[in-house]
C-alpha cells in the first residue's frame, strides 16, 4: 500500500467541455490522457493524496491582481473562474495546513495575462497565480511569496503584476525570447524602480536539456530563494520544456520536471502550458505529483525516452553558465540598483505596447509609478486598446507606505473622468476595488 | 414463487415469496465455520410442505468471500503484471508468487513494448512448480487493449486449471485496483466454486432445480455460471440486501437516507430516486480498494449491542460489541439496555439492563433513565454525524467538467428509512431529536432477504472509440469493430445497449427489465494535431440500473 510521505493536495479539472475554438491547441483533449495515466496508476487512492474540488473565483478575487477592461465577465468564461479557483482551492489546502503541499491541475491557463487584461494572450485571460497569491495575501497575511516560472515561455503577464512589487519575487525560466513567443524575459529586465531584482528572467537557448535545467535550479534559483526566504513557494509549472512538445524547442524530460520539483519545494503547484498531451503531459503530470507527494518517481519515464539523444552541447552548457552568472550578479546589486533607480517621490514614465494574440487586441500603455524606498509603490497606468476602450487604472500596493497610499487617491482623485472610458483604483491596502 | 436468502454475521434471514405476499420467512442463526449447512437448514426449513417445483427463482447472498478475505483464508495463487511507465508495480505485490513483467501499452492502447516470451515460460514453469493452480494477468492500460494479457494467457494456459484477466474485471481504469480484483477472483474461485456446486447440488436433490442467481455488491444479481468467472463480486452483498429490501418504501424524486442497525454496526446508504447510489469506481474498505461495482454504503461501529463506556467523564459507545445486551445475558451495558431502562422494550432480563446502565449513570452523576437517554441520543447522533458527513463528501466530489461543475446535483435527503432490529424505536427518536420523516421500513427484521429474493440483475458496459484510429470497442465485453470518420454519438450507444442487454441476457435478466438501461458517462474529445482535427475520441458506460424485479409490487403493500 503506497503512502505519501507527507500529505499532497490535487485539484484535477481538465474543463473536458471548454476549447478556445475547435482546433487550438488549448482544447478539450488537453488533459485526457494526464487523467487517464493519472487515474490507471490508481494515484488518487494513494493515501496522503487528498483531492479537492476547485471553487469559483469571484470578481473580488480577479479585482486584486486586475484590472479587467471593460469588466470582469466580458474578459472571463466560467472555465477561467473555475481554472484560478482550482488554484485558490489548493492555496486554501496548502494554507489550513490540510495537506503540506498542493498541485493544481487545471486549464485554461493563466500567466500571459497582464495586470491589465483586456482579453486574451497567449491563451491567457486571467492570471491564476497572481489571483491566488493576492487572495493568500489578503485571507492569511503572508508577506513574502516567491513564484518560480518553469514554463516555456516567458512568464510576462505574471511579471508584469509583480513588476513593481519588492516582496514577491519571481524568477521565470524560459526559452530565449528571440525564438519564441512572446518574445520577452531577457537579463535586463529586472522590475520597477522600486523591485529592482525581485524579476529575474533566465532565458535558455534552444535545445536546453535536464541538464541544464537542473544546473539554473541549483545554481541559482535556490540559492537565491534561500537568501530571500520566501514564506511560499509557488510554481507556474508549465510543461512545454518537454522535448516532444510541439510548440517549443527545448529537451526537458518527465525525470527533469519530477527532479526539479524535489529540488525546488514548491509549497503551491499550478499548471500552465504544455501541449504534447500524449508524449509529454501523461508523465511528466505524474513525476511532478510524485515528486510533491515525496514518493518514488523513479519509474515515470516515457516510453520513447533517449537521454543519449537529448544531450545538450557544449556550447549550450557555456552559455547557460553565463547567463546564471549574470542572473547572481543581478540579484547580488539588487540594493544599489535599487538605490539609483530615481529619488524617492518622483515619478516615472514607461511606455509599452501589447498585443493579444489570442482575442487580435493591439493594446498602448503609459505608466507612472512613484518611487519608493519604504513600499513597491503606487501606479496609474493610462491605457488604450484597439479595439477597445481607454481607462485610467491606480494601484496602491498591499504594503504601502502612507505618502503610496495618498499618492495613489491623487491619481484617481485627480483623473479627467471626460478623458477616459472608466477609471480604477485598486487599493490592495483596503482591499477595495473603485470604478468611476 | 421466489426465495431469497441473506447469510449475515450473526442470523441468517429467509423467505418465500408469492407475488401476493410473504408465504414464509425464517431466521436461523449463522454458523460462519459452516455456512453451507447454514444455507441449507434455511432452504429445508422454507421448503418444508412447499412444492419445490413452484420455486422460480432463487438469490443467495453470503458472506463466504467476505470472510475469506476478512480472515486471509485464500488459496496461494500466481500473479503475472506487467507495468511499463509509472509506479512500481512491485508495491502492489498480492503474495508470494507475483511476478513483474517486460511488456507496455499506453494510455491510448498502443504497444509501446512487447512481452517477453522467454520470461513469461520462464515464470509459468516457477509457478508449476510450487503448485499453483489458478493465475492471474494484469497489464497497466489493459482495459485500452488486451493483447497482452491475452497472449499470455494464451502462453500458460494449458499449464493451469484457470487463468483469470484483468480486463474482464471491469471497464474503468486503475491498474492497483485491477490487481487487486483480478487476485480476489483468482484466489476466491476455487472456495467459491466448491461452495456452490455443493449447494446447487444439495437443492437439486431436494427437487429444487430454478436457476441460481447470485447477489453482488451493486444490489443486482448474476447467474450461478456468470459468477464463476467473478466470484470477488458476492463480496459485501449483505449491505446491498438491506438497501434493495427499502427502496420499495422510498420516495420517488427525492433523496433518502438508508440506515440498517445491526449489532455491532449500522450501514449508511442513500437512495436517489429510489434508485441506490453507487461508488464511482469500486469497494473500498479500508486499505482494500477494489474494482468490484458496489452501492455506496459505509458503516459506523454503532449498532444495539455495542459496549458504553465511560472514558474521562465522557459518554463512549462502540465501536466493538461483546456479546448481546445485558437484558439478553450479555456482559457489557449496551444501546439496548437502555432502551431497556426507557422501558420501550421489555422482552428480556429487566433488571440485568438497569445494572448495567445504572453504573453508567453512576458515572456521570445521572439517574439511570437520564443515562439511558443520554445514550440514546448520542447513538443516534453518532449515527446521523456519520450519515450527514458522508452527504457532504458526495456533494464534493470532483467533477471534470464546466457543464458538471455548474450543474452539479446536490443530495439533500428529507427522508430516513430504518432497517434492522430496533429500527422502530430509533425512527421516534431521530424523528423528535432531527425533525426528519423517518419511517420504519415494513418487515424491517427480515427485508434484506427480501431485498435479495426481489433485486434484478445488473450490469455495466464501457465502450471507447477513436475514429483516428477508427475502432470502437468494449474489451471487457470481447467486443471490437470498425468504425469510420463519420461515426456519431448515437452510434456509440446504440452499440452500448445492444452490448449491454446481451450481456444482460447472459447474466440472467428477465426481458421484462431490460427497458432499466442508462447511460451513466458519456464523453467526447476532438483529436487535434498541428492545428487541425484528426478524430474523435467517445467514452460512454452505460448500465442496467440497480433495483427490484416487476411483478411482485404486492408483496410490498
Amino acid at each position: 500500500m503506497l503512502q505519501a510521505l507527507h500529505k499532497t493536495g490535487l485539484v484535477f479539472f481538465p474543463a473536458f467541455d471548454w476549447a478556445i475554438d475547435p482546433t487550438h491547441p488549448e482544447r478539450e483533449e488537453r488533459l485526457l490522457y494526464t487523467q487517464d495515466q493519472v487515474t490507471e496508476e490508481g494515484v488518487f487512492d494513494i493515501s496522503g493524496i487528498i483531492e479537492y474540488k476547485p471553487e469559483l473565483v469571484t470578481n473580488q478575487d480577479i479585482r486584486r491582481a486586475h484590472f479587467c477592461v471593460p469588466d470582469e465577465k466580458t474578459v472571463t468564461t466560467q472555465s477561467h473562474l473555475i481554472s484560478a479557483g482550482g488554484a485558490k482551492a489548493i492555496a486554501d489546502a496548502v494554507l489550513n495546513k490540510e495537506v503540506k503541499n498542493g498541485f493544481a491541475l487545471v486549464r485554461p491557463p493563466g500567466h500571459h495575462s497582464m495586470r491589465i487584461s483586456h482579453g486574451g494572450r497567449g491563451f491567457c485571460h486571467i492570471n491564476m497565480e497572481a489571483i491566488m497569491v493576492e487572495y493568500i495575501r489578503s485571507q492569511y497575511g503572508i508577506k513574502k511569496i516567491a513564484v518560480i516560472d518553469t514554463d516555456c515561455h516567458h512568464g510576462d503577464g505574471t511579471n508584469d503584476i509583480f513588476w513593481h512589487d519588492p516582496d514577491v519575487l519571481f524568477i521565470s525560466l524560459h526559452q530565449d525570447g528571440r525564438t519564441l513567443y512572446p518574445g520577452s524575459g531577457f537579463p535586463d529586465e529586472l522590475g520597477g524602480p522600486n523591485a529592482k531584482g525581485s524579476n529575474l528572467n533566465i532565458p535558455l537557448p534552444p535545445g536546453t536539456s535536464t541538464e541544464g535545467y537542473l544546473y539554473v535550479i541549483r545554481n541559482c534559483v535556490l540559492p537565491i530563494l534561500k537568501e530571500f526566504q520566501p514564506d511560499l513557494i509557488v510554481n507556474s509549472a508549465g510543461q512545454d520544456n518537454h522535448y516532444t512538445d510541439p510548440l517549443t524547442n527545448m529537451n526537458f524530460s518527465a525525470q527533469g520536471y519530477a527532479k526539479l520539483t524535489s529540488l525546488l519545494k514548491p509549497d503551491i503547484a499550478v499548471l500552465e502550458g504544455g501541449y504534447s498531451i500524449e508524449g509529454a503531459l501523461p508523465y511528466v503530470n505524474l513525476g511532478i505529483i510524485l515528486a510533491m507527494a515525496g514518493l518514488d518517481y523513479s519509474g515515470v519515464v516515457e516510453p520513447d525516452y533517449n537521454p543519449e539523444r537529448l544531450k545538450q552541447s557544449v556550447s549550450i552548457t557555456d552559455k547557460i553558465k553565463k547567463t546564471t552568472d549574470l542572473i547572481n550578479s543581478y540579484w547580488n546589486q539588487r540594493d544599489k540598483l535599487r538605490q539609483r533607480a530615481g529619488s524617492v517621490g518622483d515619478l516615472q514614465v514607461r511606455h509599452r505596447e501589447i498585443f493579444y494574440d489570442t482575442d487580435n487586441i493591439f493594446e498602448r500603455q503609459k505608466e507612472k509609478v512613484r518611487v519608493c524606498r519604504d513600499c513597491g509603490g503606487c501606479f496609474e497606468i493610462d491605457s488604450t486598446a484597439t479595439p477597445g476602450p481607454h481607462i485610467l487604472a491606480v494601484h496602491i500596493p498591499i504594503n504601502a507606505c502612507k505618502s503610496c497610499i495618498e499618492a495613489g487617491y491623487r491619481f484617481f482623485d485627480q483623473a479627467d473622468k471626460s478623458k477616459f472610458d472608466k477609471v480604477f483604483l485598486q487599493d490592495r491596502t483596503k482591499d477595495t476595488y473603485e470604478i468611476k | 414463487m421466489i426465495i431469497g436468502i441473506d447469510v449475515g454475521g450473526t442470523h441468517t434471514d429467509a423467505v418465500l415469496l408469492r407475488n401476493n405476499g410473504i408465504e414464509k420467512r425464517i431466521k436461523v442463526p449463522t454458523d460462519s465455520a459452516d455456512l453451507f449447512n447454514t444455507i441449507l437448514s434455511g432452504f429445508t426449513q422454507l421448503l418444508d410442505n412447499i412444492d419445490p417445483k413452484e420455486i422460480e427463482r432463487v438469490v443467495i447472498s453470503t458472506t463466504l468471500t467476505t470472510n475469506a478475505i476478512v480472515q486471509q483464508d485464500m488459496d496461494p495463487v500466481g500473479m503475472i503484471v506487467s507495468a511499463g511507465p509509472g509506479i512500481d508495480p512491485e508495491v502492489f505485490r498480492t503474495g508470494e508468487h507475483y511476478y513483474c513483467v517486460a511488456g507496455s501499452i499506453n494510455h491510448r492502447g498502443r504497444e509501446k513494448a512487447p512481452v517477453n516470451t522467454m520470461e513469461i515460460e520462464d515464470i509459468a514453469k516457477k509457478l508449476k512448480k510450487a503448485g499453483i493452480e489458478y493465475v492471474g494477468v494484469v497489464g497497466k492500460f489493459c482495459v485500452r487493449n488486451p493483447s497482452h494479457e491475452i497472449l499470455i494467457k494464451r502462453m500458460i494456459n494449458k499449464h493451469f486449471k484457470k487463468v483469470f484477466l484483468g480486463y474482464q474485471v471491469s471497464g474503468n481504469l486503475n491498474f492497483p485496483r485491477r490487481i487487486a480484483t483480478t487476485h480476489l477472483n483468482t484466489a476466491v474461485f476455487s472456495l467459491h466454486k466448491s461452495f456452490f456446486e455443493a449447494v446447487k447440488q444439495s437443492l437439486e436433490e431436494m427437487g429444487l432445480t430454478a436457476p441460481i442467481q447470485i447477489l453482488k455488491a451493486d444490489g443486482g444479481t448474476m447467474t450461478l455460471e456468470s459468477s464463476m468467472s467473478f466470484p470477488g463480486q458476492t463480496v459485501l452483498s449483505g449491505p446491498a440486501a438491506s438497501i434493495m429490501g427499502a427502496i420499495p418504501y422510498a420516495p420517488a424524486n427525492q433523496d433518502a437516507i438508508v440506515l440498517d442497525i445491526g449489532g455491532t454496526t449500522t450501514d449508511i446508504s442513500f437512495l436517489v430516486d429510489k434508485a441506490p447510489l453507487l461508488e464511482p469506481v469500486g469497494i473500498k474498505r479500508g486499505q482494500y480498494k477494489s474494482l468490484i461495482r458496489s452501492l455506496r454504503t459505509d458503516s459506523k461501529g454503532v449498532g444495539g449491542d455495542s459496549v458504553i463506556r465511560v472514558i474521562d467523564k465522557e459518554l463512549v459507545i462502540g465501536p466493538d460489541r461483546h456479546g448481546p445486551a445485558m437484558a439478553f445475558g450479555g456482559p457489557d451495558p449496551t444501546p439496548t439496555d437502555a432502551l431497556f431502562v426507557l422501558g420501550l422494550m421489555n422482552e428480556g432480563d429487566q433488571k440485568n439492563a438497569q445494572k448495567g446502565i445504572g453504573k453508567i449513570a453512576q458515572k456521570l452523576n445521572l439517574t439511570d433513565k437520564e443515562a439511558a437517554d443520554q445514550i440514546f441520543k448520542k447513538c443516534c447522533s453518532i449515527i446521523l454525524k456519520k450519515a450527514f458527513e458522508m452527504i457532504d463528501k458526495l456533494n464534493a466530489q470532483p467533477v471534470y467538467t464546466v457543464h458538471e461543475f455548474l450543474e452539479g446535483y446536490k443530495i439533500s435527503p428529507r427522508k430516513i428509512l430504518l432497517l434492522g432490529r430496533p429500527a422502530p424505536y430509533f425512527a421516534k427518536k431521530i424523528k423528535e431529536l432531527y425533525h426528519i420523516e423517518t419511517d420504519v421500513v415494513p418487515e424491517f427484521s427480515v427485508a434484506n432477504a427480501i431485498g435479495a429474493a426481489l433485486a434484478r440483475t445488473t450490469c455495466e458496459v464501457s465502450l471507447y472509440a477513436d475514429t483516428e484510429q477508427g475502432i470502437v470497442t468494449a474489451h471487457e465485453e470481447d467486443f471490437a469493430e470498425s468504425i469510420s470518420k463519420t461515426y456519431s454519438d448515437d452510434d456509440l450507444i446504440e452499440t452500448a445497449y445492444t452490448l449491454l442487454k446481451e450481456k444482460a441476457i447472459s447474466s440472467g435478466a428477465d426481458p421484462d427489465d431490460l427497458d432499466e438501461v442508462e447511460v451513466v458517462e458519456f464523453q467526447k474529445f476532438n483529436i487535434v494535431r498541428n492545428f487541425s482535427p484528426r478524430g474523435k475520441i467517445f467514452r460512454t458506460k452505460a448500465q442496467l440500473k440497480p433495483g427490484l424485479i416487476k411483478g411482485f409490487e404486492k408483496v410490498l403493500q
